[in-house]
């Protein structure tokens, strides 16, 4: 995910570029005792980004003229739907009242459960975390999630409440649940306005005394966490690094050691935001380096830099690959485009190793990519970006999950599309991927919430109050059902007052069936999903009707059933049209009866041919909303 | 209203043509396309029909003195041209401004241009205004066929579409324009009212049948986005449901074919020799004059369309201007689209030309052919189930 500009130098010639500066730079490091590192974990709207701005601005970072409205989220995508999307970091110079200065690193982290790897990468690279909760809407369970794994991390996390200047605050109520989830005195609770700057100093203040200097050992051998990297148009990759051990010098041969390959240190340096390149980082801090590499996906998120003349001789904990967990069919409508979908998605992998695409050819929908995702949102956005910047019109089929499947010989396979499920033969077990899902929400919805994990084959492993009024669930669930609409009936059941967190907790083996869709006697591969065999009489009866609504009146009865193997399972007929012809066409109406004709002529043209029927694009993610 | 005598352009009973081939027929389609035919817009209405989005004023009868006069000064201004062959008056409501009035505007085209004799002249009548007396001056002062908008004998389905004449009107309407010599009679009917049974059509259809129509337009209620009925569907009142009206049009296709009644496009059915003039020649793309608010006429290979506003009108006639707010070039392959698109509403096709060559080919063609919808007989092209005749017109207007 490309969102770089964030802290950029208002002096940089390219916008998102580091300039190249002249290097007369310091020698003499930060003293770590010196150094804070930390970041805020939020839920969207609960006002991280305005606080960064507020930090920013008091420590002198950046002028109140260089500022735009909140810095941090740039990217239109992000703004809209309010999340950041990945990390980045800033180095902040902060006067303490008792004389002396501080270098204080504030590292973002991505707001959303599809990026909680980069969250935890994030977390890795920081000593404290400040979590931010909103004084009247309460914690929510992103946070929670994301103050879990960072007080797993072993971070010194200070609880904060911002927007205390708004009417609807309850400070005392929120600090109560706060403490109540992560102990200690309601009193040590934070107050800010971010929006006002109320509480900021005091803040200031705490970040220094409670969050802990970084260790380290300056005479180590190199270890430096790669924990965020972006693709810039003229400098190539750069990667976001926290120095852990040793020292990296401008100028070094480096080792990246997941991936075993070796690059000079080009330039290093921090952003103030501006990037200020230095000749040497030491333990503690933070700042970026860029190799010269233009390739992302050959720096990866979490990997350890070392000195190849003097390697480490074990990596940081906690490296592992981006893994999709969700995949779905992207066609071109018109299939013409192929080409300029395959470009557009190599220019979105240029800043998102985490995407994933290969080739896809379906017969109802011609030529397209079976894409990777870290989750649904990262889905959208991808989708969302395809279409609006490159200005594709793309079909998108229902998402899946990654199955494993055992064969009778014993070889297990990793599928990413119903159509590559073996049929029951040839199939000794299939394996879908479960999460540990913790919902926060007013007490008084358990019951409908539980109704709600109970049909998507939910498992309750925990109920905790959090407070009288709010209840926090925690349950095991298969992946599949929560990418099958779950978030959005989760919201209505409980008017949008519950908040959804999610991480893989591995596989187990589930009774799993291939749902077929017939239209008019041929099966569309695009249409089939993989459903639990309990549930697939009643999915396979829900889609059709769905698709019964969606697929227009044509020439001929068009059947529709669904089917498990050969046996049908549901069906319904869109019947044939029989009237569509105007009234009348006289003298004074040819010019405008043509228009209207013309008019439902380009609404045709969004069909797609499946066969002989006409289908128009959303029915192609009807699964997704066969419970409206 | 007999002073007009002298000037009447009362014709010989005949049609334009000396030939009288089937309603549906290719040779009468064909021959159509010659004629040149000129329209009358007379938007005059007592209260304006809820599903009618044409060009009408109601309540401003105290303009027609000075709209019929714009009228004339159209018809003086307008460049000279061929002979006319046949003249519609359409409406809005026609037979509101009286005989004496139709008269004057159809020696204003004599005038201008030119009668021929036997000449089909329709005027379009709403069944309160044609009694014996309206009746006998509209066909003095040349009417030689009436157009009654009946659409329906059922009285409830008459108030449900904001119609305040009754059955009975209809027939006594009738009556009085046979008596009065007027050659051709039409009824207009209007089916898939909301709440209209297949009874209640059947028993309009049988009612008109009864009084003996020389033709019959029978049209299916559509709902027009910028009326009273278009708004309430919006607002949830219920919508005429296609299903019902494909059952109704195939019930009228059949009943009145069993009287002798041909049907020669999709909503209308004539007997021999009585088949509408003026809309053959538009089905067959030939050419009319246009005059009045909101008119549109094809002179020449350009389209033109008239102002929609009264008094917008009336100051641009009066001031010596023209009406026409728009006007387009139709030649080349625009043309044949157009020839095809109205052609293909005719029971008697439309030769298929290149563009009908390239359909037949195409693939969308090839669906419609497979489907029964389109033929291709020799070199004519054919809507066969002309309830999907749209389905085909999008396919050429797509090539």
């Amino acid at each position: 995910m490309p969102v770089r500009e964030r802290w950029k130098s208002s002096r940089a010639a390219v916008p998102g570029t580091i300039p190249d500066v002249p290097r007369p730079f310091r020698i003499a490091l930060t003293p770590p005792s010196r150094i804070r590192n930390f970041s805020i974990i939020a839920h969207i709207d609960h006002g991280k980004s305005t606080l960064a701005d507020r930090l920013l601005e008091r420590t002198g970072a950046i002028t109140e003229r260089e500022m735009r409205e909140q810095m941090l989220d740039t990217m239109d995508i992000e703004r809209e739907r309010g999340i950041t999307i990945k990390a980045n970091n800033v180095r902040l110079t902060y006067q303490s009242p008792d004389g002396e200065e501080y270098v204080l690193n504030l590292i973002d982290t991505p707001g959303h459960v599809d990026f909680s790897y980069e969250v935890s990468r994030s977390l890795a690279a920081c000593e404290g975390a400040l979590l931010l909760a909103d004084a009247a809407q309460g914690v929510q369970a992103q946070t929670l999630a994301n103050a879990y794994m960072a007080i797993e991390a072993g971070l010194e996390v200070l609880p904060a409440l911002n927007k205390i200047d708004l009417p609807a605050a309850e400070p005392e109520r929120v600090a109560q649940e706060i403490v109540g989830i992560l102990g200690g005195d309601p009193a040590d609770v934070l107050q800010l306005s971010a929006k006002t700057g109320q509480g900021v100093d005091e803040l200031f203040g705490r970040l220094v005394r409670d969050v802990p200097p970084p260790q380290g050992d300056p005479d180590a051998p190199l270890r430096a966490l790669v924990f965020d990297s972006y693709f810039d148009a003229y400098r190539g990759v750069v990667c976001y690094v926290r120095i852990k051990d040793g020292r990296m010098s401008a100028g070094e041969r480096l080792r990246f050691m997941a991936t075993g390959e070796e690059h000079n240190a080009n330039e290093v340096g921090y952003l103030t935001p501006r990037a200020v390149p230095v000749s040497v980082m030491g333990p503690g801090e933070v700042g970026y380096l860029i190799t010269g590499v233009k390739e992302i996906d050959r720096i990866k998120v979490g990997d350890t830099v070392t000195s190849a003349a003097n390697p480490a001789k074990t990596a940081l904990p906690g490296y592992s690959e981006p893994k999709p967990m969700v995949f779905s069919g992207l066609f071109p409508t018109d299939g013409d485009d192929f080409e300029r979908l395959r470009e557009a998605l190599d220019k979105l992998r240029l800043n998102d190793a985490s995407l994933q695409y290969e080739p896809e050819s379906s017969r109802a929908l011609g030529f397209g990519f079976r894409c990777g995702f870290l989750g649904l949102l990262h889905m959208e956005i991808v989708r969302e970006r395809l279409e609006r910047e490159y200005n594709l019109d793309l079909v998108a089929t229902s998402p899946s999950v990654a199955y494993r499947v055992a064969h009778p010989d014993g070889r297990v396979v990793e599928i990413h599309s119903p159509q590559d499920l073996p049929a029951p033969g040839d199939l000794a077990s299939v394996e879908e991927p479960y999460m540990r899902v913790m919902i926060i929400a007013p007490s008084e919805y358990i019951g409908s919430i539980m109704e709600l994990v109970t049909n998507a084959r939910g498992e309750m492993v925990n109920m905790t109050y959090l407070s009288p009024e709010r209840v926090e669930l925690t349950y095991q669930m298969p992946l599949a059902e929560v990418v099958f609409g779950f978030f959005d009936n989760l919201k209505s059941r409980t008017r949008g007052y519950a908040s959804l967190d999610y991480e893989i907790s591995g596989y187990r083996q589930s009774d799993l069936v291939k749902v077929d869709i017939l239209l008019n006697a041929v099966p569309v591969d695009a249409f089939s999903a993989i459903v639990h065999r309990d549930k697939a009489y009643e999915y396979g009866k829900k889609l059709v009707e769905k698709l019964q609504e969606l697929i227009p009146r044509q020439l001929f009865d068009v059947p529709i059933q669904a089917a498990i193997g050969s046996r049908i399972i549901a069906r319904e007929t869109v019947r044939a049209k029989r009237k569509d012809v105007l009234a009348k066409c006289y003298g004074g109406d040819i010019t405008r009866k043509k228009k209207l004709l013309e008019k439902q002529k380009e609404g045709k043209k969004r069909m797609k041919m499946v066969g002989s029927v006409e289908v128009p694009p959303e029915a192609f993610v009807a699964a997704l909303r066969v419970d409206d | 209203m007999t002073d007009i005598g002298e000037a009447s352009i009362r014709p010989v009973a005949i049609q334009p043509v000396s030939i009288q081939p089937g309603p549906d027929s290719v040779e009468l389609a064909e021959l159509a396309s010659s004629w040149k035919s000129a329209y009358l817009h007379i938007p005059f209405c007592e209260a304006v029909c809820p599903y009618c989005d044409f060009a009408v004023v109601a309540g401003r009868d105290d303009l027609s003195d000075r709209y019929l006069a714009a009228l004339e000064r159209e018809i003086e201004i307008e460049a000279p041209w061929n002979e006319l062959d046949s003249v519609f008056l359409g409406g809005g409501t026609p037979s509101r401004v009286g005989a004496r009035s139709i008269g004057r505007l159809l020696k204003a085209l004599d005038r201008r241009f030119g009668i021929r004799p036997g000449s089909e002249v329709t005027l379009e009548a709403n069944p309160e205004d044609i009694d014996p007396e309206s009746a006998d001056g509209l066909a003095s002062a040349g009417v030689t066929r009436v157009s009654l908008g009946a659409q329906s004998l059922d009285a409830s389905v008459l108030r449900a579409l904001g119609r305040r004449h009754t059955p009975e009107k209809v027939a006594s309407a009738v009556e009085a324009a046979r008596a009065a010599g007027v050659e051709s009679v039409s009824l207009d009917l209007i089916y898939g009212t909301p709440g209209e049974s297949l009874e209640s059509w059947e028993r309009t259809l049988l009612g008109a049948l009864d009084l003996e129509p020389d033709h019959v337009s029978a049209y299916a209620l559509t709902v027009e986005p910028p009326t009273a009925l278009g708004r309430a569907v919006r607002q949830g009142a219920a919508a005429p449901d296609p299903d019902d009206q494909a059952d109704k049009w195939e019930k009228a296709s059949r009943l009145l074919a069993a009287a002798g009644l041909t049907r020669y496009e999709v909503s209308n059915h004539s007997r021999p020799g009585q088949a509408c003039a003026y809309n053959l020649s538009v089905w067959g793309m030939g050419e009319y004059l246009a005059f009045g608010l909101g008119a549109h006429g094809f002179r020449d290979g350009i389209r033109t369309r008239r102002v929609r506003r009264i008094d917008t009108y009336l100051r641009r006639i009066e001031s010596g201007l023209g009406a026409v707010q728009a006007s387009d070039r139709i030649d080349g392959r625009v043309w044949e689209q157009e020839r095809l698109m109205v052609g293909l509403r005719r029971t008697a096709g439309v030769e298929a030309g290149q563009l009908g060559a390239e359909l037949v080919e195409s693939e969308p063609g090839r669906r419609l052919i497979a489907a029964g919808v389109l033929e291709l007989e020799g070199n004519r092209l054919k809507v066969a189930r002309p309830l999907l005749t749209d389905e085909v017109v999008r396919a050429v207007l797509d090539l």
